[in-house]
């Protein structure tokens, strides 16, 4: 018997829905082998990983707060890869944003300054997002520059500018020489939306985010343009829709939702400007975009999926001393386990019998 | 070389392929059932059939591309189950393709090479190319590399390729569908002389007159199922074309009182670099086209028909705003959206993924060219009753077949995609219409609707202008022809004075004040000696 791939007519909407279902069971089958391997129980652990979360108010609370900016980048990040356009430096996006909003909280530290703060700050964080994404776009239109490479290695250039701001000159003067700064006045934070839980308005802002690009998607023809000339760019060319245009608007939109994502975060459950307020959620969220199918409230079922990973890792770190860089290679092989299962929404396998040479193509 | 057969009688002969009740079923949906056919050595067998019908699913088969569901083929009469067409080659089957497998930045050599199995040194391998190509008069020069070829030359290196391999049995598909008359005058000369060697030769076309003149025996397929085996010289083109069509084919006729009117589209001394290294030039094209009127442009592909199209469409700006006027507007400077608010409708040669977006469905689709000016958009959003009202009325208006309302565009056949993106357009009542290929590999129901589409747009006033390398359907629907060569337009002739020859000609660049200087180097090469 022979496997192979063999076109489908139509994409196969079942697949569509159910692939990342068998990506997740796939998943889990390996992470046991894995668990097993690092003579752990395997139940035991898939349990602390992933129900145990799920049973207390205050984990479900934390899975909120880690889900929101993963979803709010994965939305913008959707938007590119809709378009074909391969936005890859979210991260770096997300911690200028959260640079650039965090200077308004350390100009106005200690002043008298009003309820505007806040505001100004989360636009400020959007912007500097937005311009930060602007730069590998402006490559790619004008030089034709990979956005892949020059997305990715301006994330350490970001890194490096948020350690020089912090060590140097926005230290905390009394902060014993910690890379930090000072704690945010109240009028700098995010509000919280419950007591005795971490959970902020920022998740809010997420979940209007999800219902704006549902409806950008669904019913305008900016939506429809990201798909076009994602889908056929010389049938979008055809249309009228300019490509390089469309590389700038996306890179904006999802640097832009980044960067918001970053200040919210800084200003909410952090509450200072600090290195290390991302646990790789730029990188994380390019999982979540795939996860869900590059849809909005698909996205969000797989903001809050993976958000509970994260929660999850940090309890089996604690309880089964598993170490937490298993977190990454458990996101990671679900990618890769998406990724593949994808294919059989256009592919159907089929078993063949066996001859003595393949079929070889048309020449 | 093969001996010659002696002039046996089929009838006493046994058949070099035999295919016994070969079905093939894409689930439940039969592309071939219960097919019975054989191929004689020393015939030539025509194929016929509307697009949809089987065709291509059957000789895939023959040719180790897909398998059978069911039947057998029986080859040299015995029982054959193909691996693949490598397995299909060494046995004697070799297969010419419509859409050529040949890569453009290598050599003539370089791309036989690829489809051999590679037991013959490089250099062996050249010389005995060189050596088949002039035994058969299908000159090429093996060092030449592929873009710098016309079509017919391309199509040329895949018949020598074929031939390299000394095969029994030649399966052709639509050969000619991308030659001058000329060009498929000289491979009609080869064709017969392979019949003569004793070759079977399996001859996919829709084009009846060919098939009259060249094939002994034809089979005609329709809906998968094999409707006759017949003797085309015995048969009509109309008795032929019924039972492929399985109706009565419309004959495509002009409105009376139809009169050309005002000029709706100008195009001006339009010259233009490619955007491509291997595109072509264009120079100083101009022509006008009145409303009321269909003005033909001919030409072998390849000569900047697609270069054109993509300037009159704005997918390219023209160097000079004033290089196109439509409708009096100077356009040359406005994108495709805003030459679609003036009225202006485009349907490339294409139709998937440049006229629609495949995977997208048919509604999505409406909107790709309709967003600009048929109210399916209102402040940025999409009306998607709107959109699904344009399906529908093209799918009335042009007996758009498909299994459900809204079908992805890839799921269509071509005959009834192509229906979809013209009707899509004139619907839109344009003042000008541009069209590409309308009736490239659609069947013949669905070309004679779109041909009358184009000229009843035309009765009601508009401007159409048709690039085509189909003569014959320029000659059915063209006021007046214009040639392009190497990126220039001939003065356009009326159509009554636009014989096959004097297209021919300026198709292989003969320009009429001189064409006893221009025509032994230029045409030659062009139209193949």
């Amino acid at each position: 018997m022979q496997l192979v791939l063999e076109k489908r007519a139509e994409r196969s909407a079942l697949i569509a829905i159910t692939s990342p279902l068998i990506a997740i069971g796939l998943t889990l089958v390996t992470m046991s082998i894995l668990f097993a391997i690092l003579g752990k129980n395997p139940i035991a652990a898939l349990n602390v990983y992933f129900v145990e979360p799920l049973t207390d108010s205050y984990t479900l609370g934390e899975i909120v707060v880690k889900a929101t900016p993963l979803v709010m980048i994965a939305i913008g990040l959707s938007l590119c890869y809709l378009a074909n356009v391969w936005n890859i430096g979210a991260e770096g996006q997300f911690l200028v944003g959260a640079v650039c909003g965090s200077w308004l909280a350390v100009v106005t530290n200690g002043t008298e300054a009003g309820a505007w703060v806040l505001p100004a700050m989360l636009i400020m964080g959007a912007l500097g997002g937005a311009l930060y994404a602007l730069i590998p776009a402006i490559c790619k239109v004008r030089f034709g520059a990979n956005e892949i490479l020059t997305s990715l290695m301006l994330v350490y250039v970001a890194e490096l500018i948020l350690d020089y701001l912090v060590r140097g000159p926005w230290r905390d003067p009394k902060g014993m020489n910690f890379p930090t700064t000072a704690s945010f006045d109240p009028v700098a934070i995010v509000p919280t939306l419950f007591d005795g839980s971490r959970v902020h308005a920022g998740s809010i802002v997420a979940l209007l985010v999800v219902i704006a690009a549902t409806i950008m998607l669904g019913r305008t023809i900016k939506g429809f343009e990201i798909r076009v000339v994602g889908a056929a760019p010389r049938a979008a060319r055809f249309a009228g829709f300019s490509s390089n245009k469309l590389v700038l608007f996306t890179f904006a939109v999802s640097g832009g939702l980044a960067g918001l994502a970053g200040i919210i975060e800084v200003a909410g459950p952090v509450g200072v400007l600090q290195p290390g307020i991302s646990p790789g959620y730029g990188f994380t969220a390019i999982i979540v975009a795939f996860l869900g199918r590059l849809n909005p409230i698909g996205i969000l079922v797989a903001g809050l999926f993976l958000a509970l990973t994260f929660i999850g890792g940090e309890g089996a770190q604690i309880s089964m001393k598993i170490p937490l860089d298993l977190t990454k290679v458990f996101q990671g092989m679900l990618l890769f386990y998406v990724l593949a299962c994808d294919s059989l929404i256009l592919y159907r396998i089929r078993f063949v019998p066996t001859f003595r040479k393949a079929a070889d193509g048309t020449a | 070389m093969l001996k010659p057969v002696s002039a046996n009688s089929p009838a006493t002969r046994a058949p070099l392929l035999q295919a016994i009740g070969i079905t093939k079923r894409y689930g439940s949906f039969p592309a071939n059932d219960a097919i019975d056919l054989d191929l004689y050595a020393g015939e030539i067998h025509a194929l016929l059939g509307e697009n949809g019908a089987g065709k291509s699913t059957l000789v895939k088969m023959m040719y180790g591309l897909i398998q059978p569901s069911e039947g057998e083929l029986r080859f040299e009469g015995e029982k054959m189950v193909l691996s693949g067409p490598s397995d299909a080659r060494s046995r004697g089957i070799a297969m010419v393709f419509q859409h050529f497998s040949l890569f453009d930045n290598l050599t003539v050599a370089e791309n036989v090479a690829l489809g051999l199995d590679g037991s013959e040194t490089f250099a062996a391998m050249s010389a005995r190319l060189k050596q088949v190509s002039t035994d058969y008069g299908l000159p090429l020069d093996p060092k030449r590399e592929v873009w710098r070829l016309s079509v017919g030359e391309r199509q040329r290196i895949e018949i020598v390729r074929a031939l390299m391999q000394n095969p029994k049995l030649l399966i052709l598909d639509e050969p000619t569908a991308v030659l001058t008359p000329q060009e498929a005058d000289q491979l009609f000369v080869v064709l017969e002389r392979l019949r003569s060697e004793g070759r079977a030769l399996l001859y996919i076309s829709h084009k009846l007159d060919e098939v009259k003149r060249l094939c002994n025996t034809a089979t005609i397929l329709r809906g998968g199922k094999k409707i006759s085996t017949c003797d085309p010289r015995a048969e009509t083109a109309t008795s032929m074309a019924r039972m492929m069509v399985g109706a009565e084919i419309g004959e495509v006729k002009a409105g009376t009182g139809r009169a050309a009117t005002v000029p709706r589209l100008l195009i001006e001394d339009l010259s233009m670099a490619p955007d491509d290294p291997q595109g072509v030039h264009l120079k100083s094209i101009t022509v006008e086209v009145k409303g009321g009127e269909i003005l033909g442009i001919a030409g072998v592909a390849g000569n900047g028909q697609d270069e054109l199209f993509a300037a009159l469409s704005g997918e390219r700006m023209a160097p000079r705003p004033a290089n196109i006027i439509i409708d009096g507007i100077v356009s040359g400077h406005l994108s495709v959206t805003a030459r679609r608010r003036l009225g202006a409708a485009f349907v490339p040669e294409e139709r998937l993924g440049h006229g629609t977006a495949p995977r997208m469905k048919l509604s999505e689709n409406a909107l790709l060219t309709g967003h600009a000016a048929s109210g399916m958009v209102r402040r940025g959003f999409v009306d998607k009753l709107a959109t699904l009202a344009t399906v529908d009325k093209t799918t009335d208006a042009f007996d758009v077949r498909k299994a459900k309302r809204d079908p992805e565009a890839a799921s269509l056949s071509g005959g009834n995609l192509q229906k979809f993106i013209v009707g899509r357009e004139i619907l839109r009542e344009p003042g000008v219409l541009i069209v590409s290929q309308p009736t490239w590999g659609v069947d013949a129901g669905a070309a004679a609707v779109i041909r009358q589409a184009l000229l009843d747009l035309s009765g009601r006033g508009s401007a159409v202008l048709v690039i085509s390398q189909d003569l014959d359907e320029l000659a059915e629907i063209s006021d007046r022809i214009a040639v392009m060569f190497h990126g220039t337009l001939s003065e356009p002739v009326a159509a009554a004075q636009a014989t096959r020859e004097k297209l021919g000609l300026l198709m292989g660049g003969a320009s009429p004040e001189k064409e006893t200087t221009a025509m032994p180097k230029e045409a030659s090469r062009a139209v193949g000696a």
